[in-house]
């Protein structure tokens, strides 16, 4: 406080060279993690809208749903199903764009004999069918939702998916779109372990 | 003179924003329960729950669907006679505190809380140090600055002058 060395004086060249460093420095820094947010964001291993849901690891909800065309189903045929063989639940509708996107990786699960039920959300019978014709149908069961099931699994939009484990209860999630590296970097060595 | 028009604008407008109602998106009477009491209940519970959705807008605020059925379900629970803990509850089991817009005190939400105190408490220590550190007086002039303040000056000029 009391010698000031002349570098580090106020108005010193030195001092204003640092001054005018440090937003360029912050700018910097942000930039640089706004470029990994929004590279992990294309991955699909961040998403915005993944809120981190509760319900993991609880026992999945009861509900009873009707179906498009046939019979839905209950959290019980669910639960008894997944006991034998772990089942796939997905929250998809007919208007939803990320839905068509993970339409292709869904099929292929259900080629490789992944059980997946689908629940369609806040959707209508005939859009649905037409949304399963032309997009293909890996759904081994399917039920219709109005939206009060939905906020009992914690969903905050479609598409999302549950995996049902063998002792009921959700064992994995995701809060968006199953892209090609979710499947392989997580969804794939969950059924493997399950 | 435009100063005082502009206080006079200025002060009128914060006085509109003051009194304006906010328009909550709960505008279909049908949504609304019969009970005045107990639909303001369902509202300030309302306004503490987070739209899932839309993320920075409460589920009374929101026209996202998830807000409407959220609305739905707040209702049904207060007619039901349950208590706003009780509610709040219920909604954080399904979307976690992240569904209040006033999340709780924990590890997660620390930085959250405590860095408005810190910025405080950190300016107010820099305000505190400056007020107590004179100023540095300043350098003496150099032999040339001297020589050019006393050209500047004029002749006349020089420390006996006290003008």
């Amino acid at each position: 406080m009391t010698s000031t060395s002349p570098t580090d004086a106020p108005g010193s060249p030195l001092r204003r060279r640092l001054l005018m460093a440090v937003p360029l420095g912050v700018m910097t820094a942000a930039g640089g993690a706004f470029y990994v947010l929004l590279q992990r964001m294309e991955q699909g291993s961040f998403s915005p809208h993944d809120i981190g849901n509760p319900m993991l690891g609880q026992p999945m909800p009861d509900f009873a749903l009707p179906g498009a065309s046939t019979a839905g189903f209950a959290a019980g045929e669910l639960r008894a199903a997944a006991a034998t063989r772990p089942v796939l639940l997905n929250f998809f509708a007919s208007w939803c764009v990320p839905c068509i996107q993970e339409a292709e990786a869904l099929g292929t699960l259900a080629a490789d004999g992944v059980a997946i039920w689908g629940i369609a959300y806040k959707d209508k019978p005939d859009a649905v069918q037409r949304f399963l014709g032309q997009y293909g149908n890996p759904y081994a069961r399917l039920a219709m939702d109005s939206g009060r099931t939905a906020i009992d699994f914690g969903l905050s939009g479609v598409p999302e998916t549950f995996l049902i484990g063998r002792d009921g209860r959700i064992a994995w999630h995701i809060g968006g779109p199953l892209t090609a590296g979710v499947i392989r970097d997580e969804l794939r060595p969950r059924l493997a372990r399950a | 003179m435009t100063r005082p028009r502009h206080a006079t604008r200025a002060l009128a407008l914060a006085l509109a924003l003051a009194c304006a109602q906010p328009a909550w998106a709960v505008s279909d009477p049908r949504e609304q329960l019969a009970d005045p009491a107990q639909e303001a209940r369902a509202v300030a519970i309302g306004q503490q729950l987070r739209c899932l959705v839309c993320q920075n807008e409460s589920i009374e605020d929101s026209n996202a669907d998830l807000a409407r059925d959220l609305r739905g379900v707040v209702r049904e629970h207060v007619a039901r006679g349950e208590s706003e803990a009780t509610i709040m509850a219920w909604m954080q089991a399904r979307y976690g505190s992240f569904v209040r817009l006033r999340p709780p005190f924990d590890w997660g939400t620390a930085v959250l809380w405590l860095t408005p105190l810190a910025a405080l408490l950190l300016g107010g220590l820099m305000a505190w140090r400056a007020s107590r550190t004179p100023p540095p007086p300043p350098a003496p002039l150099s032999a040339t600055e001297t020589e050019d303040l006393a050209r500047l000056l004029g002749p006349s000029a020089g420390p006996e002058r006290t003008g």
